[in-house]
């Protein structure tokens, strides 16, 4: 009993024992099939597109999904296990495009499209076989949505679209990607509405950006110029674009806040490794008190970014609606992944300067954390709001 | 109702709500001059808040640990969280190893009257040369014919003036290292007990703390609590009780200031907008708010470990630090949204901002804490 440092996981009342299973099989993928080729696939700034479809074999793309388009869900537990284990691929390029393809593309088709949209959209998105992307930002409007500036005109039966959008995850090599644009300028908030556009539909054109970070993942810009689409591609009612977004923020923030903690923690391993194996005046660094105790704060943070982010899970698997938890959750861990990361870089020294060692590549990738997804700014304009601010 | 509590938790908290808000809370001005009175101990145990998770043999209400939590949270709303340590002391930190180590006569004689609220107890670890470093106190207890003979001197003692009883950790061999140590559960009415002084403090004036010392005084065989020897260890035992008690209680003190703040963000104006309608004073409350909901989450964990039995030193350690942390940050925040009225002496916050600053320091400080959680972490 003294000092036992060995304890049961306290989130068992969210994570069940076939979770856990699920967590071995899919960190076994990772380990085997993908933390391998991490470094390669740095150096390249790409991965193969194949995996999508490894990991569609496997399953892992249809944990929350219905068993009617090849899903094994709806388990939203079982698919934060597979973001958590994503996260350890060692390539965030890699586990954001899986992300985005299993959290944003298709859960907007799940969520708000049709029988027939599905069976064409989602179900061989689950078998891995096309890949998705989401478009709602543009160069001129990001975190402001109901300010996006393409927009969509009725021909007819068809849908004539023309605008851009920018920092789209799997934008680059999509296949289909689900495009927010303003049917009604007037409308406000209710003018948006959501379509499907396919790579190949002309007017249709998609460059890659070089990002400092995440230089695996296939992040584009996109250009829409008069590309008509029938409206069968339309998702979800006219007008209805703006809440399923707002809806669908809750999920996506829970899975970023997911892998934030995921990756700090392993950054975190990666820092005190490093710190017990470098010698300085003839003790590892790591055994300086100004080390140790720089590490139990961010061993104290991680251990409090998690409970809280399990706790905005555990809200939301009971089907409540928690706005204020889940941008506390992904506004904590963002600052807290990238804190971890220059701490990293920090107690490296020169080496965490150099770009052969992780620790720069953590630093970058970790940087976006507070931007994407919803910037740390607009994080606390939500939570003052929920508050009446 | 959310997590980790259940309904029957939510019940209690209503009762003792309803009792802080009445009985204690309209006294927390004058109780923050002199002291807040013996009869909140007596009342409490009739009401059966003193031993909510004690087995009902001994007068206690048979409940889990999560219970004791929610009285640290309520505690919280009597406005000066001198008495909610006062209590806590009893509840959480001095009679707990009476009930993990104690004999049975031990805990009829102790426990049971601890429970009622009739005997009030403190506990004695720290000396004025040894705090955070429990291993080198120099209270001595010598063995003699037919009981133990206890020399030495405690100092920052809650309860220390009004205790009837305290729980003594000192030295019953000098050589044996941590092996060196014994508990004792001692009468202040005990020839050779002193109460020095009692010590004037910046903040948490409601509690009384004092200094004692102990001469030659003379107690019987079965005042040894626990195994001779065994003291550091049923010590670092209580310990981790009290930080996880004081970190409840910390954060959720803290949770109220920030409610204080955010209230007043909301009804003060500045340049023709609520105060808190400024994007400064949004996002440090937005901030506030959040970091309070980390360190809360992290305190009910450990927590919800404790209730099923785990003895889980590295989540208390981070949770004592980081609630201790925040709810510095959270009050000095507070200081600053409320401004010129933040700084007044008739205003309650000050006190807050005073009473928030012990929990960096007492029951192991923040470098304490950090030393804990970084040699766990094998640094």
């Amino acid at each position: 009993m003294r000092f036992a440092t060995e304890s049961r996981a306290v989130n068992d009342d969210i994570f069940s024992a076939e979770h856990e299973e699920l967590r071995s099989s899919v960190r076994a993928f990772v380990s085997k099939e993908l933390l391998p080729h991490a470094q390669e696939w740095e150096a390249a700034e790409s991965f193969p597109k194949e995996v999508f479809k490894r990991v569609g074999e496997l399953g892992f793309f249809g944990l929350k999904y219905d068993e009617a388009y090849g899903g094994s869900g709806p388990d939203y537990t079982a698919d934060a296990v597979v973001t958590e284990e994503f996260s350890r691929c060692g390539s965030a390029g890699v586990s954001a495009s899986l992300g985005g393809h299993k959290d944003l593309a298709t859960l907007y088709i799940s969520n708000f499209g049709g029988e027939e949209q599905k069976q064409r959209w989602l179900a061989p998105s689950i078998r891995g076989e096309i890949v998705g992307g989401l478009a709602v930002t543009e160069p001129d409007a990001g975190s402001d949505v109901a300010g996006i500036k393409t927009t969509a005109r009725r021909d007819g039966s068809d849908w004539v679209i023309n605008g851009s959008k920018t920092y789209i995850t799997n934008g680059a090599w999509g296949d289909f990607i689900v495009v927010a644009a303003k049917t009604d300028p007037d409308a406000g908030h209710s003018g948006l509405t959501l379509f499907v556009v396919e790579a190949g539909t002309p007017g249709f054109e998609a460059r890659r950006m070089r990002m400092l970070g995440w230089r695996t993942g296939q992040t584009g810009e996109l250009s829409l110029s008069d590309v008509r689409i029938p409206d069968e591609n339309r998702i979800g009612d006219e007008g209805s674009a703006f809440y399923a977004i707002m809806q669908n923020f809750a999920w996506e923030r829970i899975i970023m806040s997911l892998g934030q903690v995921t990756g700090a923690q392993l950054t975190y391993d990666i820092a005190k490794n490093y710190a017990l194996e470098r010698h300085a005046f003839d003790r590892p660094i790591g055994k300086f008190q100004v080390w140790r105790h720089r590490f139990a704060d961010m061993a104290t943070r991680i251990e409090a970014g998690r409970a809280m982010t399990y706790n905005a899970l555990r809200m939301f698997i009971a089907g409540e609606n928690p706005i204020k938890e889940v941008a506390m959750a992904k506004l904590y861990t963002a600052e807290l992944a990238f804190h971890v990361a220059d701490e990293c870089v920090q107690v490296h020294g020169g080496y965490g300067y150099m770009m052969e060692f992780p620790a720069q590549r953590a630093w970058r990738d970790s940087r976006l954390g507070p931007i994407g997804g919803g910037t740390s700014e607009i994080m606390r304009e939500i939570i003052g709001r929920t508050y009446g601010l | 109702m959310a997590w980790p509590f259940e309904p029957h938790h939510d019940e209690l908290r209503t009762s003792i709500r309803a009792f802080v808000e009445a009985e204690l809370a309209p006294n927390a001005d004058e109780w923050e001059e002199k002291e807040f009175p013996d009869w909140v101990f007596t009342r409490m145990g009739e009401l059966g808040f003193l031993g909510l998770s004690y087995p009902e043999e001994y007068g206690g209400s048979g409940g889990d640990y999560l219970c004791n939590i929610v009285l640290a949270e309520e505690m919280t709303r009597c406005g000066c969280a001198g008495l909610a340590m006062g209590v806590a002391v009893q509840t959480d930190m001095a009679v707990p190893p009476l009930y993990k180590f104690g004999t049975e006569d031990q805990k009829e004689r102790y426990l049971v009257p601890a429970i009622k609220g009739e005997k009030i107890f403190c506990l004695g670890i720290t000396e004025p040369d040894a705090g955070s470093d429990v291993q080198n106190i120099t209270t001595t207890a010598k063995k003699v014919d037919g009981g133990w003979e206890i020399s030495g001197r405690k100092i920052f003692i809650t309860n220390g003036r009004r205790a009837h009883a305290m729980t003594l950790v000192a030295k019953t061999d000098r050589d044996a290292g941590h092996g060196g140590h014994s508990l004792f559960i001692i009468d202040t009415d005990t020839p050779g007990y002193t109460v020095e002084r009692t010590l004037d403090k910046v903040g948490m004036r409601a509690s009384d703390t004092g200094e004692i010392s102990f001469t030659d005084m003379f107690v019987p065989e079965d005042a040894l609590l626990g195994n001779e020897g065994e003291g550091f260890y049923n010590i670092s035992w209580e310990l981790q009780g009290e930080r996880l008690i004081g970190a409840a209680g910390s954060i959720m003190g803290a949770r109220r200031t920030f409610e204080a703040a955010l209230a007043y963000a909301k009804e003060r104006e500045t340049f023709g907008k609520p105060i808190g309608k400024h994007q400064a004073i949004k996002h440090a409350l937005a901030d506030m708010a959040t970091e309070i909901e980390a360190a809360q989450q992290l305190v009910y964990t450990a927590a919800v470990k404790v209730n099923r039995g785990e003895y889980p030193v590295r989540e208390i350690s981070m949770a004592k630090l980081l609630t201790g942390e925040v709810a510095w940050k959270t009050v000095d925040k507070a200081m600053q949204i409320f401004g010129g009225i933040g700084y007044s002496m008739d205003f309650p916050l000050q006190r807050a901002w005073r009473d928030a600053r012990l929990i960096r320091i007492g029951g192991g400080t923040d470098e304490v804490m950090r030393d804990v959680i970084g040699k766990m972490e094998g640094l």
